[in-house]
């Protein structure tokens, strides 16, 4: 019996999604934090970077205070957390780098320093 | 206890609750045949609870409207606060008439003509996903076939064959044929002795001739044996001038190299086999259905913003979704919540660390689906496509065509994409005309047809939907072996259910399945607090 239960979790544990195509052609090849951010972040935080609300929220960047630590942007990036998904799979350290830096330059943000690829790399 | 003299299955469950605790009688369930995750064993049976037991069911999706009809035909008193102003959740079509306004602000008006619809969630419910057919069954929603391989529909490479579409029959047919030809070249060579006895040889011979539709002399060649997998240049005829025309295989190289071999595996998959359903005139009649035997119970345009248990009961604060302030309360004694995760995460809720973590660090993902109506079934006119996928390289994906009204004069709606992550991603970040505009340039190139029939669309990137913010729960193998039991686990008086919290992330059996496993552990811990 104890047998039989653990194969069928192990069965189970083999992800059965709906999505089975494996066969789909996209990149991220977007290069400039501007064009990573109109070409994946503006999805969800909107072009104006002002979020949105439905059910629940994508918060805003724009004039956002928590960007003021570059770390807990690239974090966020790179993790996830609360409904974002992680995108450390999908974005290389120097897309991360410059989409970080937009986002703190950008939309009414004016946060000083400025995020290099290795410090992306360092918080993977 | 239950009332019941002779002791039922659920009222054992109970008891072994009771004396040895929740994971002993989380094994038990597992031996008794509740596994979680398991398939569907048989509608849920619960002893009747005492009287006025009170539960409010967050979301009338498939999970909150399963657990509201079982838990209310056991005898308990249930509410469901529902964010929408109609009952389905993700089990959703889109029809002629209909309006949908993503976030941002985007505003559709469905063109469709009567008799037309897309499916934007869930649109295939697999022969053995036996929950989600019981409620079909259970509710009179009418089934009709649904087609996933299509051998006449294509399998497209931007990089392969000059870029033109290969009919899945011939790629498929070139690439057994080519495999089981070089095995039977390897196993004349004696390559195999190790691994295969004399014996096994001469049977494995037969069964690649056989497998691979090989000649006499085992080769995969032209020939009407190849022909009878891949299709003629010219089919065999009646009468003079009758003779068929065997069509020429594809070089093995030009088959490896086009990797469309990955396209043709996919449809081997488990939930991906014969037979498939879809209720007759789209996914959204089993919400509508479920939403009709609910009736009153349901509340719509309810959002949910705050969440609090004592050990009373549990107070639901909620606005109007449409824009109201007013804050109103429900309570209960118990809570079912299917909220997805992405919003609930946000909800202030009081329950243990563990289950907050592990709603914290579930997102949704990504997914991307577009219905094209067009003037005329030039699929099926031109080219001879009945239902089924034709699958590509490009963004789009996956083109499905419509399995319905075969052979009719008029209009269909194409599934013109079907993608997720990073095409799914960069289409969220779209405005919807520029979504339909990128599958109608890249669906021209398998379908030159596109350019003249094209009429009206609509594109729905599951990011932008108000009420999950993403398609379904982005589990990882390694969120699972850390989160997985804390978010399923009864949390005082709430527990979760939804496709997320089961192991069948993103079908609704797993939505019925989470529902049926959530309801029959608060059942325990009703009739034994």
């Amino acid at each position: 019996m104890k047998r039989e239960l653990a194969i069928l979790i192990l069965l189970a544990a083999s992800p059965a999604a709906a999505q089975t195509a494996d066969f789909r052609g996209a990149d991220f090849a977007m290069q400039g934090g501007e064009a990573v951010y109109r070409g994946v972040c503006q999805g969800c935080h909107m072009p104006d970077a002002k979020g949105a609300t439905g059910a629940g929220s994508y918060p805003a960047l724009s004039k956002n205070p928590h960007l003021a630590e570059a770390g807990y942007v690239i974090t966020m990036v790179l993790n996830g957390h609360k409904g974002m998904p992680p995108f450390r799979g999908h974005l290389t350290d120097r897309q991360i780098a410059d989409v970080v830096n937009y986002v703190r330059k950008n939309f009414g943000n004016r946060f000083r320093g400025e995020v290099k690829p290795e410090e992306v790399k360092a918080l993977r | 206890m239950d009332n019941n003299s002779s002791p039922s299955r659920r009222s054992l469950l109970s008891m072994i609750g009771v004396v040895a605790g929740s994971a002993a009688m989380y094994h038990a369930m597992t031996e008794l045949g509740y596994a979680e995750g398991s398939a569907f064993t048989g509608p849920i049976k619960l002893s009747p609870p005492p009287r006025d037991t009170t539960v409010l069911i967050l979301g009338a999706g498939v999970a909150g409207m399963v657990a509201a009809m079982e838990l209310r035909d056991a005898g308990y008193k249930v509410r469901v606060l529902e964010y929408n102003g109609r009952p389905g959740g993700r089990n959703w079509s889109l029809y002629g008439g209909d309006t949908y306004t993503e976030l941002g602000g985007a505003t559709q008006h469905v063109q469709f003509d009567a008799g037309q619809y897309i499916n934007p969630g869930p649109w295939r419910l697999p022969y053995h996903h036996q929950g989600i057919l019981h409620y079909c069954r259970r509710l009179g929603v009418v089934l009709e076939p649904f087609t996933q391989v299509n051998y006449n529909a294509y399998v497209h490479s931007t990089k392969a064959y000059g870029g033109k579409p290969q009919r899945y029959r011939q790629v498929q047919a070139d690439f057994h044929g080519h495999v089981a030809e070089l095995l039977a070249k390897s196993t004349r060579q004696n390559a195999l002795d190790q691994a295969v006895s004399k014996d096994d040889r001469e049977v494995l011979m037969q069964a690649l001739k056989n497998w691979g539709a090989l000649d006499e002399n085992y080769q995969y060649s032209k020939s009407i044996d190849s022909s009878m997998r891949r299709g003629f240049t010219v089919d065999p005829g009646g009468g003079i001038k009758s003779v068929p025309e065997p069509s020429q295989p594809s070089a093995l190289s030009d088959v490896l190299q086009s990797r469309l071999w990955t396209a043709i595996s996919a449809a081997h998959n488990y939930e991906m086999q014969s037979a498939i359903f879809q209720p007759k005139g789209g996914m959204g009649m089993i919400g509508k259905a479920m939403g009709k035997e609910l009736g009153p119970l349901i509340e719509y345009n309810c959002k949910v913003t705050n969440i609090l248990q004592d050990d009373r009961g549990v107070t639901v604060s909620y606005v109007d979704a449409r824009g109201g302030k007013e804050a109103r309360t429900a309570t209960a004694k118990w809570c079912v919540c299917t909220i997805p995760t992405p919003i609930l995460a946000q909800i202030p809720m009081n329950v243990g660390p563990k289950m907050k973590a592990a709603i914290d660090q579930l997102p949704y993902l990504s997914a991307l689906k577009i219905g094209l109506q067009f003037k005329r079934r030039f699929w099926e006119e031109d080219e001879q496509i009945y239902g089924g996928h034709t699958y590509t390289d490009m963004p789009i994906a996956t083109i499905g065509y419509p399995m319905w009204d075969y052979f009719s004069k008029g209009k269909g709606v194409l599934l013109g994409a079907y993608t997720f992550g990073r095409a799914a991603y960069i289409a969220a970040s779209k405005s919807p005309e520029d979504r339909i505009k990128d599958a109608l340039e890249q669906g021209a190139v398998i379908h030159p047809q596109y350019k003249t029939e094209f009429e009206t669309g609509v594109a729905v990137a599951w990011h932008r939907v108000p009420w999950t913010m993403g398609c379904q729960g982005g589990w990882t193998d390694e969120a699972r072996a850390v989160h997985y039991d804390n978010l399923c686990a009864l949390d005082g008086r709430i527990v979760l259910a939804n496709e997320h919290a089961s192991r069948l992330p993103g079908w609704q059996e797993g939505s019925v399945l989470s529902a049926m496993d959530a309801i029959g552990r608060l059942h325990a811990r009703v009739m034994n607090p």
